[in-house]
């Protein structure tokens, strides 16, 4: 217990509105352990975000429900914490990065004022000197000249807006860091930019991470734990290597693998997964991911597969329910091509 | 901007200064916003000091056989139906005029707004609950519900103000509402939410300055409307009580006359034209000078 932040058990969150039901997340467990960083990886539309959001309280008040499950942060149950000890806890213990750089800032308020009002939402005793020396060392920690604080959002590049949006995030130094997707929105080489930085500020701070993300590359990268989470549910979870090492693995997950280009392997053509994810208003009766799932069987298509534990590794699917045969089938070559890559 | 990325030491104090700086200098080069600025400056001087110019005495002492005489060396702006000093009555009514224009906009902007910004960024109930409420406020006309608090509260400048607001903090609700629920779906705003800070700090500090712009414009727009507007309501007996000065009244006056001394309409009219062109155009440079978008 004392070694865990966050522990999600069961969580089912739902969209409801006068027409339909979306579930959202069906359902999930994850563990995040001190100073760890877990990977979120999926399509989109898979219900990471709303994973997240679900963490803060910050579903749509209209028609976001948690049906069930429980998220517990620190010994602490979130959802049973009232809005004020909610606003107490968001941002201070847990920060949240999101996806667009570009709109997540306050376009009217420059990014030294952006960065003191992080700070002083929580500790509004805190004086003014002292606020505009965190907010200098912040911008510093995050690599931006501190004079540039008297500037607006909209004279930053993409790259660097990001990095304020970091900068606001752990300015409280919070011991969770939730980021969606913090590099979808940047090009390449300032992702890497922005991921090193990342990767340096949560090994400086000790704090843990849940990382949102579609990119594998990312994941092998910076994350200690992964996730692979397709229609609301988590069908494979362990840690990096138990997901990137050949072995047995979820369907979807090869999938996954067998998306990405290869430099190695010459005019191979990349095997996307086909077809579409489900209607998450009308899900599957079985397994979420029969409809695409090359392996399909009978019992695919009506019974919901259990889970498998092997150590760390865990796979929801009915390939490895019961006996230990049939391993061989999961091995793909999609692993092995993404290691070489890696260790390049 | 060089000086500034230099000037890191003192960067507070600086700050502050540099911000107050840049809206200024924006401020200076349009050439509109800088003509109204000097325009409603020196009008509210000849307002303010109407007392070391002419005194009020000169607004309401009567000499009969001057009746109408038109503007002359002694007489600028010539003598009212009863041979009242039309010059001395157009200074010491803009007293009562602009305060009660100016006071009436800002406080419906201020009402109107707060009502706005809460039913859009709450929603649900409270916002079906103001907004129902206004409707039904609405469908009552402006003019019969002014007139209804006049009567029922009595003419004096307290309620003079109050029956303004209620007629025009109206439009601000609704123009405001609409701008909070563009707002408040914003991913800087959800960003503040995620960082904990609350309700109303993210109405105050992130979504009212986004939508400060369109107020100011709206604002600026309404002075002129209401210095009409009472005008209207001292033409139907509504207004201040008459022997005292105010423009309205002037005008409502002079209406008789509109022939034999048109002079008696033209100065307070002008004088409620230029007031009005003099905020429209500092509203106009005001709304871009706060726009940081637009630095250049």
């Amino acid at each position: 217990m004392k070694d865990t932040i966050l522990e999600i058990k069961d969580l089912s969150v739902i969209y409801k509105t006068d027409l339909e039901t979306v579930e959202a997340v069906n359902g999930i467990s994850l563990t995040i352990g001190k100073g760890k960083t877990y990977g979120l990886v999926g399509e989109t539309g898979a219900g990471k975000t709303t994973t997240a959001l679900s963490i803060l309280r910050l579903l749509p008040a209209a028609t976001g429900r948690v049906l069930g499950g429980s998220i517990q942060f620190d010994g602490e149950d979130v959802l049973s914490l009232s809005e004020s000890d909610m606003c107490a806890l968001r941002g201070r213990r847990i920060a949240m990065v999101f996806q667009d750089p570009m709109t997540s800032l306050n376009p009217v308020m420059t990014v030294g004022d952006q960065i003191a009002e992080a700070l002083l939402v929580h500790d509004r005793k805190m004086g003014k000197e002292e606020v505009e020396r965190r907010v200098e060392e912040t911008l510093s920690m995050v690599g931006i000249l501190p004079s540039r604080k008297i500037e607006y959002p909209h004279q930053f590049s993409g790259g660097m807006k990001q990095r304020v949006v970091i900068a606001m995030a752990l300015a409280c130094e919070p011991e969770l860091l939730i980021a969606d997707e913090p590099t979808t929105a940047l090009d390449v080489t300032i992702q890497a930019q922005v991921l090193m930085m990342i990767k340096e500020l949560r090994n400086r701070l000790g704090t843990s991470m849940l990382m949102i993300t579609h990119d594998l590359g990312i994941v092998a990268k910076i994350c200690d734990d992964v996730g692979v989470m397709y229609a609301g549910e988590i069908v494979e979870s362990g840690s990096v290597e138990d997901i990137f090492s050949p072995g047995r693995h979820h369907p979807y997950t090869e999938g996954l693998f067998g998306s990405i280009p290869d430099l190695k392997s010459r005019a191979r053509r990349l095997t996307p997964i086909a077809g579409l994810m489900p209607d998450p208003t009308a899900l599957p009766q079985g397994c979420v991911f029969a409809p695409r799932c090359k392996k399909c069987q009978e019992r695919c298509k009506t019974v919901r597969p259990k889970a498998v534990t092997e150590g760390t590794h865990r796979i929801a699917c009915h390939l490895y329910g019961g006996q230990a045969a049939g391993s061989a089938q999961g091995i793909s070559g999609g692993q092995d091509a993404f290691r070489r890559k890696e260790e390049q | 901007m060089t000086e500034q990325r230099n000037a890191t030491p003192a960067a507070e104090v600086f700050k502050k200064q540099s911000q107050a700086k840049e809206i200024w200098r924006r401020f200076k080069k349009n050439r509109g916003a800088v003509i109204g600025l000097i325009l409603l400056s020196a009008i509210l001087l000849i307002i303010i000091f109407a007392d070391l110019i002419v005194p009020y005495e000169q607004a309401t002492v009567q000499d009969m056989s001057q009746k109408l005489a038109t503007p002359s060396p002694e007489h600028w702006f010539g003598m009212d139906s009863y041979g009242r000093d039309l010059f001395a009555r157009v200074i010491h009514g803009g007293r009562t005029s602009l305060s009660i224009a100016l006071l009436a906009t800002l406080s419906s902007c201020v009402v109107g707004s707060a009502l706005g910004a809460v039913a859009g960024y709450f929603g649900g109930w409270v916002d079906n609950l103001i907004m129902r409420s206004l409707d039904i406020f609405m469908s009552v006309p402006d003019i019969l519900f002014t007139m209804a608090v006049v009567f029922a509260l009595g003419a004096n400048f307290t309620n003079l103000l109050i029956a303004l607001t209620l007629a025009y903090f109206t439009n601000y609700v609704r123009l405001v509402r609409s701008q909070v629920l563009n707002l408040s779906e914003q991913d800087y705003v959800e960003a503040a939410r995620a960082g904990g800070a609350g309700s109303a700090r993210i109405i105050i500090s992130h979504i009212l300055p986004n939508a400060i712009g369109v107020i100011i414009v709206n604002t600026t727009l309404n002075v002129a409307k209401i210095i009409l507007y009472e005008s209207t309501l001292s033409f139907l007996g509504l207004g201040m009580p008459p022997p005292s000065p105010e423009w309205g009244l002037i005008l409502s006056e002079a209406r008789e006359f509109m022939r034999r001394a048109p002079h008696m309409m033209l100065f307070p009219a002008m004088a409620i034209v230029l007031s009005a062109c003099s905020v429209n155009l500092i509203g106009d440079g005001l709304r871009d000078a706060l726009d940081p978008h637009l630095k250049s």
